[in-house]
């Protein structure tokens, strides 16, 4: 009523203009305009329906007659993984297993009920199976059980009719023939997460599974290979008549590695039950012949689902079996350090090979007495002596004179705390060469002690073993070799196992020579840190470097008392033991790194066991044999 | 009409049986020829019955009916005091939904409100329509050379724009975000502000897309090559193309779809009940439908010019190009003439709030016919009606 009355007021008032209302003619326009688009665009759907359903209506109908023949799709067998000499290291095993395809029964708790009654599923099974049904789209199929055994088969297909929907199919599961001895190299694959799923529709398609470490993660992709399809003929209900054409997809791409199984096998073999690692390079080409990170563990076990208490014996354990230490772990490198030193200070021009610095036991920095391992000292020594005796003092000198950025700036072209990129390796990490900006950048000052204790490899440096492999490499060829670890893909050859991919390093030869010389004298000559490491082959020598890099600063009460030996430490608080070496000296063609965690020093621990593996892979140089060697350890090993 | 005004006069009690003789009843029964061609639709997606799709899809129809009928008694001026409210409650919603949505196939979009799942952005389309219309009406077409006054209006759009692209719904951000402009240009916005916004266009597009998510990007790409990705996204749009096509002229019968009854259109009672139709029904089925459509459009759209005040003109247009585009898109995306959206298609897909909402806003338009020739508040924004 109210509204009414307000309604002729208005009319009243707005008369003068009745007729002519201004907003009323622009809405009639601009709305007739709108009508004319809502029309066209409308008529153009029609007209493309036309096109679709008239036009080419046949060509769509042959097309839905070809969907008769229902599509399924089904994961394509993962690509293998072999050594250097094609011997498995991951490889696939038949799995016979019975799948549900959800679009193709009306009952499907009925379905389930039937089948259940001729195999028993689990309730962890069950539970699995109507989430999954939940969530998987209708067409693709759902895992029911896997690993079937005859009997079960049998018993499915003769009650085949009462189960709509139910397939038996065979696919595939990721064995792998070397258990623990390649794990870290090689990796695991574990079944897709959802959120996988989500970002590849394929991943959801049983069987499929998705490299979770290793080379199994890096070269997920190519592993993985194409998604196959088999047309099958269902009639009106959906019911299989018979499968008419079948697209295999395309298996993975098989991946060779630059690994020598029997090699890494021998390795593992010297480092016996130590908390360890070590690499063997072929120094030309920076193909890794051999990487162990010991303990390891079973990758197959990942396949299936890791128990929980398993996982907590890997997790809690202080040697840490689960990671990759060769690439993953961190360490001092000590003595090992001192090549690089000398080098930085050789290309500053801080030092010569001939100058003598000499070595009273100790040096005095700051008000601050750092100490050589050698009480006594080494008198006046040069470089070569000074690499030969690992002397203390000598490279205490040459870092105060070299200074902290020249140093680093050198080490890292050998690799140290540097990205290595061509390793085909997850969380690999890059260590650290500290430098006086990088310590202001975490709030610290920089002093003259630090660039002292980080001339022998102590303080804040960190590398991997596998730098220090490279590292090593790059001592030995004077080229900056690139690490890596895949040979070829799928028959095509990497191209950095090409001998001429590594280009020089931008140092001049006869600082490599002084420094080389220098190394040789360490395991060669009479007085050097390591003759444990002299090689047992005729007119083969081996050149290395020794360390021990301290977990624990040694306070000088310890040092003075003169009974300190750290072999009565704890385990955790013993130095590590490393050696990095190549050989042959005159020719080098291999390079090895080990660290011993807490193995005490480099020279009685870890020198013998460069020296054994050294002696392993020389002996087992193609050039001294026909048939790939170890070629019946591996096939007795896959048995 | 003069019998009907005396009739009021003398009976006011009378009043409300007057309106709903008022009522628009052709175009009721052209909604609800539409209603039962869904039935029918869902009936076969079903399979034959009508107990997933069909029968609720009914029920929720004849309640919306009714409330339909219930928002056309009301008059335009309680419609415009509740604009505000309903805009408020309806962005409220649509922050709970990214607060604590239920995450569907990636993107936050339902809410669970008393174990029924809630769309807001369906709720927030209507919403803002009335809340221009109301916005409008009061400023009236001379003021609209200031384009002071259009910053307001336009915060409106863009605040629930924004809710929706971050759930994200691209394509329903782009519904509201093109009916809201379609009421500024029937509003009377004058023709060179509408020349200045449109000038920036392609360069914000380009933004867009670079801000979109790696599965909306996804999709564009699988659009223009649905055969890259069989297996995902490519699938829809491969299979509702072979069914429309395998429709021919004439269909393959009722209930004989193979495509659809044998489930090679996924989600086919929702977004794909379009092609469900054509497959079964064929051309001259597929373009009745179309034809129905169109007469609701267009039969809106007359709605709208009858009314003599600016909130029933904006009302009636604002619903009509929503019910427009959601039938636009729903089309072109199972034609495979845009990427597939999630964009129902009204009155026929399956589904509730959508349904509702659809019912919500044919209520509004009812309540624009009934009271097409009360001019109230026009021209005078101080004054309250």
């Amino acid at each position: 009523m109210k509204l009414r009355k307000k309604k002729s007021g208005n009319r009243l008032m707005s008369r003068p203009e009745e007729g002519k209302n201004p907003s009323r003619g622009v809405f009639t326009r601009r709305a007739l305009l709108l009508m004319a688009a809502q029309g066209a665009v409308l008529g153009a759907l029609g007209e493309r329906l036309y096109g679709l359903q008239v036009l080419n209506g046949s060509h769509y109908a042959k097309l839905a007659e070809n969907n008769r023949l229902s599509k399924r799709f089904f994961a394509p067998p993962r690509g293998r993984i072999t050594d250097r000499f094609g011997i498995s290291v991951a490889a696939n095993r038949v799995n016979w297993r019975a799948l549900l395809l959800a679009e193709e029964t009306s009952d499907i708790p009925g379905t389930l009920e039937r089948f259940a009654q001729l195999v028993p599923l689990e309730p962890r099974d069950t539970t699995r199976i109507e989430h999954e049904l939940r969530h998987k789209r209708r067409f693709i199929p759902i895992m029911l059980r896997d690993f079937l055994s005859w009997d079960d088969m049998a018993r499915l297909e003769l009650n085949m009719p009462s189960l709509p929907g139910v397939l038996i199919d065979v696919g595939t599961t990721r064995v792998y023939p070397f258990g623990p001895l390649l794990a870290h190299v090689v990796g695991y694959v574990a079944p897709p997460a959802e959120k996988d799923v989500v970002h590849n529709a394929e991943l959801a398609l049983p069987g499929m599974r998705v490299g979770r470490s290793g080379i199994e993660q890096t070269q997920d992709a190519s592993l993985r290979g194409q998604v196959g399809s088999v047309e099958m003929e269902v009639n009106a209900v959906g019911r299989v008549m018979a499968e008419l054409d079948r697209d295999e997809g395309l298996a993975g791409d098989e991946i060779t590695l630059t690994i020598d199984s029997g090699l890494q096998q021998q390795v593992l073999g010297r480092i016996a039950d130590q908390s360890a690692s070590a690499v063997v390079m072929d120094c030309r080409n920076g193909e890794v012949l051999a990487m162990v990170s010991n303990p390891s563990f079973d990758p197959s076990l990942f396949d299936s689902g890791v128990s929980q208490a398993q996982w907590i014996e890997w997790t809690n354990n202080s040697q840490t079996p689960l990671i990759n230490k060769a690439v993953s772990g961190l360490y001092p490198p000590g003595s090992t350090f001192k090549p690089a030193v000398a080098m930085a200070a050789l290309r500053a021009g801080t030092l010569s090979p001939s100058d003598r610095i000499s070595c009273p036991g100790y040096i005095d920095v700051g008000g601050t007495r750092f100490h050589c391992w050698s009480r006594y000292g080494h008198g006046s020594i040069n470089l070569r002596q000074g690499l030969k005796y690992s002397c203390d003092v000598f490279f205490y000198e040459v870092a105060r004179r070299t200074g902290m950025d020249a140093i680093a700036a050198t080490s890292e072209l050998f690799g140290l705390g540097a990205r290595l990129p061509e390793i085909e390796l997850p969380h690999v990490r890059q260590g650290l060469i500290p430098t006086p900006t990088w310590r202001r950048a975490h709030g610290h000052h920089w002093n003259g002690g630090d660039t002292i204790v980080s001339g022998i490899g102590q303080g804040f440096v960190q590398v991997t073993p596998l730098q220090l492999a490279t590292y090593a490499s790059r001592i030995a060829t004077g080229r900056a070799v690139q690490p890596h670890l895949i040979r070829s893909v799928a028959g095509r050859l990497a191209g950095l196992t090409d001998l001429g991919h590594a280009t020089d390093m931008d140092m001049p030869g006869t600082f490599f020579e002084d420094i080389r010389a220098g190394m040789y004298a360490v395991v060669n000559e009479e007085g050097g840190t390591a003759p444990k490491a002299r090689l047992d082959i005729p007119g083969v020598q081996m050149a290395g470097k020794t360390g021990s890099a301290q977990v624990r600063r040694v306070s000088r009460a310890m040092r003075e008392s003169g009974h300190f030996n750290s072999a009565n430490l704890p385990w955790e608080y013993r130095p590590h033991a490393l050696f990095i070496c190549y050989a042959p000296y005159d020719a080098p063609r291999y390079a090895t790194a080990v660290v011993i965690e807490h193995g005490n020093a480099g020279a009685d621990v870890a020198a013998p066991l460069a020296r054994d593996i050294m002696t392993d892979t020389l002996r087992r140089d193609p050039v001294n044999h026909r048939e790939p060697p170890g070629q019946e350890v591996a096939q007795a090993e896959v048995d | 009409m003069k019998f009907q005004k005396r009739l009021l006069r003398a009976e006011p009690n009378f009043q409300i049986l007057t309106k709903l003789w008022q009522v628009n009843w052709l175009y009721v029964i052209l909604i609800c020829a539409l209603a039962v061609v869904g039935y029918v639709a869902l009936y076969s997606a079903g399979g034959g019955t009508s107990r997933p799709f069909a029968g609720p899809q009914s029920i929720r129809f004849c309640f919306g009916v009714v409330m339909m009928l219930g928002i056309a008694l009301m008059s335009p001026a309680i419609l415009v005091r509740l604009a505000w409210p309903l805009y408020i409650f309806s962005l409220i919603l649509l922050v709970a939904v990214l607060r604590m949505g239920h995450v569907g196939k990636g993107a936050e979009r339902w809410l669970m409100l008393g174990g029924m799942q809630v769309q807001p952005s369906e709720l927030a389309k209507i919403a803002l329509v009335l809340m221009l219309a109301a916005w409008f009406h009061k400023i009236s077409y001379r003021s609209m050379g200031n384009p002071l006054l259009l910053i307001p209006p336009a915060l409106m759009v863009l605040v629930p724009v924004a809710l929706v692209l971050k759930e994200p719904n691209l394509g329903t951000a782009v519904i509201i975000g093109t009916v809201g402009a379609s009421m500024f240009f029937g509003a009377g916005m004058r023709l060179w502000q509408i020349a200045l916004l449109i000038l920036p266009v392609p360069m914000l597009a380009r933004i867009a897309y670079s801000h979109l998510h790696d599965y909306q990007k996804a999709r564009v790409t699988t659009f223009l090559h649905p055969e890259s990705d069989p297996l995902g996204a490519g699938y829809n749009i491969i299979q509702s193309k072979i069914a429309l096509g395998s429709g021919g002229m004439w269909g393959q019968g009722y209930l004989h779809g193979t495509q659809g009854q044998l489930n090679f259109l996924p989600e086919k009672q929702t977004d794909f009940i379009f092609t469900m139709i054509a497959e079964e029904w064929g051309y001259v089925g597929g373009v009745t439908v179309i034809g129905m459509l169109l007469l609701l459009v267009f039969g809106g759209m007359l709605i709208a010019m009858r009314s003599r005040n600016q909130f029933g003109r904006l009302l009636g247009l604002g619903i009509s190009m929503n019910f427009f585009l959601y039938c636009a898109v729903n089309l072109s995306m199972v034609m495979g003439a845009i990427p597939v959206g999630g964009v129902p298609l009204p009155l026929i897909s399956y589904g509730g709030s959508a349904m509702l909402m659809v019912m919500f806003g044919f209520g509004l338009l009812m309540s624009a016919w009934v009271h097409r020739n009360a001019t109230f508040g026009e021209t005078t924004p101080g004054e309250k009606d």
